[in-house]
């Protein structure tokens, strides 16, 4: 379904990116991790049609989200990072203007809409402006609408960031559900080592752009001779606190988490 | 096309839910012309040039649209990182329709905004010379916040983040704003100010607002409007473009 072959991408001299290959199968859950700034944002980016690769192919069922990026766009829904909801319009209108957005017929959409919410168990708030949803119904909401176009592949950036327990099992107990009955391709990363180990099929580690292991949470312990995926990964990236600068972006979120409730 | 359809309803939404923000942006227009038209309005009629509420309402309403406009604009910056413009960024539609219905919907926004203040200013004593010009001018308020808007999404398009925001508030929006002509008369300035009056395009729809409403332009409708259609154009072209090359 995803075939990444010698991707690499520079930026000026820096090389966030190097050369990375991996493949992952139809109606595999793969789980991208890595340290911060270790390449996973790109390398998102440019799987998802926004950046464009320095080097290397990517193929995106059967597309090439470099050259085709508008073909590519159908296949996937995206769950981002940081939300992407229009807090003043309800969660029906978030829904409806995605399926514009995406083509999907009107009786199609309405139909799909009602379905999603009710999957998601949103359906009785779907009048209601995003503004008063919880972080967990927004990441509820955000998945049911990545859906709605049925992509065959989601791609979910960090999804259970700042969730309290109950809301991560059932995010992943939806995922895990799309996954069986829909055979649906499940790309995401996460910080979150015990969460990836449960449910991800199979994992790449990424640092430095480099990708230094690649296989299941089972082969990747062996590897490194550990207990947990955790352990595997400190093992695997080491235990140093990277140095990182607060660029504009962190900047923006700590000021958003200022204006919050 | 569709998509253009749903961002302009959607810009439509959020403007008509948000009763607070409405009548909030409608205060420092207000206050301008409260304050400036009764407080100048004494010497204004001294020094022969007439009632300065009937100068000064047309100004007032070009102001309204500069900043509704610009501020539109600028909203770019949050919605690109935290809103729905990402969602657009990576769904299968073209920048430009997403840039002509943001635009569309933010130009209609302003607008709405300008005739509010038009209404108040009739109740504060602003007499059009004749009604049947009020299509025309409407026209043309349009015009000037499709300008505006345009300019703002090109500026909030090059930049990351609200820091230089400060920057442009205070030494582009305002200038555009004191120098167009809004406020005091164009006839017998000091050459300088003659000058930078004639670059701003600010001051031919503030002009072209006033013949058609007061009969007062300064430049002419026609060099006015011509002006105001190539400026819209021009920066219609930068916007989109500019638009269309921001990453995420």
């Amino acid at each position: 379904m995803i075939q990444v072959t010698n991707l690499t991408k520079k930026f000026g001299k820096f090389t966030a990116v190097d050369n990375i290959s991996f493949n992952v199968e139809k109606g595999e859950i793969f789980a991208f991790l890595g340290p911060n700034g270790a390449g996973k944002s790109t390398t998102i980016k440019m799987l998802t049609t926004l950046l464009k690769p320095t080097q290397g192919v990517m193929n995106l069922d059967g597309k090439n989200p470099a050259h085709e990026q508008s073909q590519t766009r159908k296949s996937f829904g995206i769950v981002f990072q940081d939300p992407s909801l229009d807090d003043e319009l309800t969660a029906w209108e978030n829904m409806e203007f995605h399926g514009v957005l995406y083509h999907v017929p009107k009786d199609l959409r309405r139909e799909r809409i009602k379905q999603l919410l009710e999957f998601v168990e949103l359906w009785d708030r779907k009048d209601d402006l995003v503004k008063h949803f919880s972080g967990g119904m927004r990441r509820r909401l955000e998945i049911a609408r990545g859906l709605l176009h049925h992509p065959k592949i989601l791609f979910l950036d960090e999804p259970t960031l700042g969730l309290d327990p109950q809301t991560r099992n059932h995010l992943w107990t939806y995922i895990k559900n799309l996954n069986e009955t829909e055979n649906l391709t499940v790309f995401m990363t996460t910080h979150y080592m015990e969460e990836a180990e449960k449910i991800a099929d199979r994992i790449a580690i990424i640092d430095h752009g480099k990708i230094v292991a690649q296989g299941t949470a089972e082969a990747l312990k062996q590897q490194t001779k550990t207990n947990s995926l955790e352990e595997a990964f400190l093992s695997l990236t080491g235990h140093v606190i990277r140095e990182e600068e607060a660029g504009s972006l962190d900047q923006m979120r700590m000021k958003r988490r200022a204006w919050r409730r | 096309m569709s998509t253009i359809y749903i961002l302009w309803l959607r810009q439509l939404k959020r403007y008509f839910r948000s009763k607070s923000r409405i009548i909030g942006s409608l205060g420092q227009p207000l206050l301008f012309l409260l304050a400036l038209g009764y407080g100048f309005g004494p010497i204004f009629r001294r020094a022969g040039a007439g009632n300065y509420i009937q100068f000064l309402a047309p100004g007032i309403i070009a102001m309204t649209v500069l900043f509704t406009s610009i501020f539109f604009g600028i909203e770019i910056i949050w919605d690109r990182q935290f809103g729905f413009l990402k969602e657009t960024m990576v769904a299968p539609v073209s920048r430009i329709c997403i840039m002509i219905g943001r635009t569309l919907g933010g130009a209609t926004v302003a607008t709405l905004q300008a005739v509010i203040v038009f209404g108040i200013s009739t109740l504060a004593g602003f007499k059009p010379a004749s009604w049947v010009m009020a299509l025309p001018a409407l026209f043309v308020m349009f015009l000037i916040s499709l300008l505006f808007t345009a300019l703002g999404t090109a500026i909030a398009s090059k930049m990351e983040d609200m820091h230089g925001f400060q920057l442009i508030m205070n030494f582009l929006i305002m200038p555009l704003f004191f120098l167009s002509g809004a406020l005091f008369p164009l006839t017998d300035l000091p050459k300088t100010v003659d000058i930078i009056a004639r670059l701003n395009p600010l001051s031919y729809g503030v002009d072209a607002l006033r013949g058609l409403l007061a009969n007062a332009a300064h430049y002419g409708l026609l060099m006015d409007m011509t002006v105001l259609s190539i400026l819209t154009l021009v920066f219609l072209l930068i916007g989109s473009y500019l638009f269309s090359k921001i990453q995420i």
